[in-house]
């Protein structure tokens, strides 16, 4: 899977992976890949790239944005434009607000996760330091959102 | 301590088969602990702000997850949501709408006034089971809930 983005690429994506650290990313992939989600995922690496992700903007511009992910996992700490950034921003557009967004971090302070879910966050998981339990976790809470929780149509 | 102290999961549920049989689902996986089962959006409301009913309830302790029925008489699901969702102090409190409705219309209603999730209740009992297992398990287990 490329980091690249490419906005020729198949427009169907399930799950926005919104993540700065390459290792941390690659391990959410192939977690999800073996633990037979079978979901489309797409890899950006800051706010800026989530947001013209999903509003077909800058980088992918040309991208058909009506095709909204359906689920987001998002880091906090990023270079340009952070998790909270992110947030604010898809929740305050109509378009976007009903796109589960998930906080995966490896924050638990309690001020972070008071914070996410204020300005709308639909889920905060923490992730474990071992390997093993994050890669579990990733397949959980992926299957969780994606198998029964119901998006608007 | 009441039996309304220290709740984790609190069910908005009119219909008592239902509530009943998300009782026995979340009990089966080892998670109905500490369930506290209203009947109807005023109840919630009483609930979450600890007055009537439950006037002695800690406020400091937040529920980790509100499952929300729609239909319900007095006050609605989607009352509830709107209150709890608008108040400054309450609207971190996660909320999944879980509903034996899949109308587009409350589907998206529910998610514009701040749900944080929507599930449709399925129709077979094992799919149920397994749903609520679902539901319970990423809200209590894996999700990290905002402290008070």
């Amino acid at each position: 899977m490329s980091a690249a983005p490419d906005a020729s690429c198949a427009t169907h994506v399930d799950i926005l992976l919104v993540e700065d650290n390459h290792s941390d990313a690659d391990l959410t992939m192939r977690a999800l890949a073996r633990g037979g989600v079978g979901a489309s995922i797409r890899w950006v690496q800051d706010g800026v790239e989530a947001l013209d992700f999903v509003n077909g903007t800058g980088e992918f511009a040309g991208r058909d944005s009506s095709e909204l992910p359906k689920l987001v996992l998002l880091d906090l700490k990023m270079p340009r434009l952070d998790g909270f950034d992110v947030l604010r921003a898809m929740k305050a557009n109509e378009r976007t607000r009903p796109i589960p967004v998930i906080v995966m971090t490896s924050s638990n302070q309690r001020r972070d996760v008071a914070e996410c879910y204020r300005i709308g966050a639909n889920g905060y998981v923490t992730k474990p330091i071992d390997v093993a339990k994050l890669s579990s976790m990733i397949v959980r809470v992926a299957n969780y959102w994606l198998k029964f929780n119901q998006m608007p149509k | 301590m009441n039996d309304h102290d220290e709740v984790d999961i609190l069910l908005v549920e009119d219909d008592p088969i239902d509530a009943e049989m998300t009782i026995q689902a979340l009990r089966r996986a080892n998670l109905a602990n500490r369930l506290y089962w209203v009947r109807d959006g005023v109840e919630g409301l009483d609930f979450i702000y600890c007055r009537g009913t439950f006037a002695g309830r800690d406020p400091l302790h937040t529920t980790k997850v509100v499952l929300l029925d729609l239909k319900m008489p007095r006050l609605g699901g989607l009352g509830f949501l709107q209150a709890i969702k608008t108040d400054p102090g309450t609207q971190k409190i996660p909320i999944v709408v879980m509903t034996s409705s899949n109308q587009d219309r409350d589907i998206a209603e529910s998610y514009r006034l701040g749900a944080n999730g929507f599930v449709t209740k399925p129709v077979s009992f094992d799919e149920f089971n397994a749903a609520i297992r679902n539901i319970g398990t990423y809200w209590l287990v894996l999700n990290e809930a905002p402290a008070p």
